[in-house]
């Protein structure tokens, strides 16, 4: 009786106390299971990385300026979305907005960077079709910068709601699940320009 | 400590943010400039990428994505250490696996 009645408390303390945290959970779990996604793609570019089939290899096409310019915008946008986040827990609606928007900027810097790489490499003959290294690596880099698209999306439907009808609880938690996401990627990023662009340029 | 210092914490404070990013920049800066002025051999620039990389997902994941070891958080941080288990064994093992065939097939 006692355990029945204490489970009962926990839940109900629950309920009154956390009902953004059991979200937030479930949308942590997503990510490690987006994590295991990611550690697919590196595993296939680490085992393909060598195949060229004589063509290019990572020395001969990275430009490390250019991936230092989308790695600072991307670790800027982190650092940016940690205020907006800071200025929603103190419900200050002009402070979150006006961070999601430099957010969105740094962000949107960054895929116009991945856009321009990429459309680079396909002028110079160099596309996703050459050769297995290519394949893997516009697989690898190009899920990263859909994740990044998918959280400028976001980034925007927040915006909006932000805009619409404030700082209420929900909003906030979503905001939550929203940083959690974009940290997640920068995070990846830090395994991709890592493990492939230095270690290729190298 | 209160209710309100724990969330406080959990959330992260400007000062946080700022410890974290700085020490990102300088985790970031330390493998570009090795690699871009080639300042050492082969063997120490992959150590130099792989610590760096490894420092500032930790830095990552206890300044951004507030992973911690108190009883709320507990669940975040176990179920990471289980993940990145998880990927250990999906990464490493599918290299071991494909390059000992490689070599198999070579010789």
């Amino acid at each position: 009786m006692s355990t029945s009645a204490t489970a009962h408390h926990d839940a109900h303390h629950d309920e009154h106390h956390d009902t953004g945290r059991n979200t937030t959970l479930g949308f942590w779990i997503y990510l490690m299971t987006d994590c295991i996604l990611f550690s697919c793609f590196f595993a296939t570019y680490a085992v393909l990385f060598m195949n060229t089939a004589g063509g290019v290899s990572g020395k001969d096409i990275f430009d490390l300026n250019l991936i230092a310019g989308g790695t600072a915008a991307l670790l800027l946008s982190s650092i940016t979305f940690g205020f907006a986040m800071i200025s929603a827990y103190k419900k200050s609606k002009g402070g979150t907005l006006l961070w999601l928007a430099v957010t969105f900027v740094f962000g949107a810097a960054f895929i116009a960077i991945e856009l321009y790489e990429f459309n680079h490499l396909i002028h110079a003959g160099h596309g996703p079709s050459t050769s297995a290294f290519l394949t893997a690596f516009f697989s690898l880099v190009g899920l990263h910068g859909l994740h990044v698209t998918a959280g400028l999306l976001w980034i925007t439907i927040m915006f909006i709601d932000v805009a619409k009808r404030g700082l209420k609880d929900r909003t906030v938690t979503r905001l939550g699940c929203l940083s959690l996401f974009w940290h997640f990627l920068d995070v990846i990023w830090i395994c991709v320009f890592s493990f492939v662009y230095l270690m290729g340029a190298m | 400590m209160s209710q309100h210092d724990h969330d406080a914490h959990s959330h992260g404070s400007v000062s946080s943010y700022v410890v974290g990013f700085v020490l990102s920049v300088i985790l970031t800066v330390i493998p570009f400039w090795a690699v871009m002025t080639s300042a050492y051999d082969r063997a120490t620039l992959f150590a130099i990428i792989v610590v760096t990389a490894v420092v500032q997902i930790v830095v990552h994941l206890k300044y951004f994505l507030h992973l911690n070891f108190t009883k709320e958080g507990k669940i975040d941080t176990l179920s990471f250490i289980f993940t990145a288990i998880v990927i250990v064994m999906v990464v490493a093992l599918s290299i071991w696996i494909i390059y000992e065939s490689v070599l198999m097939m070579m010789y």
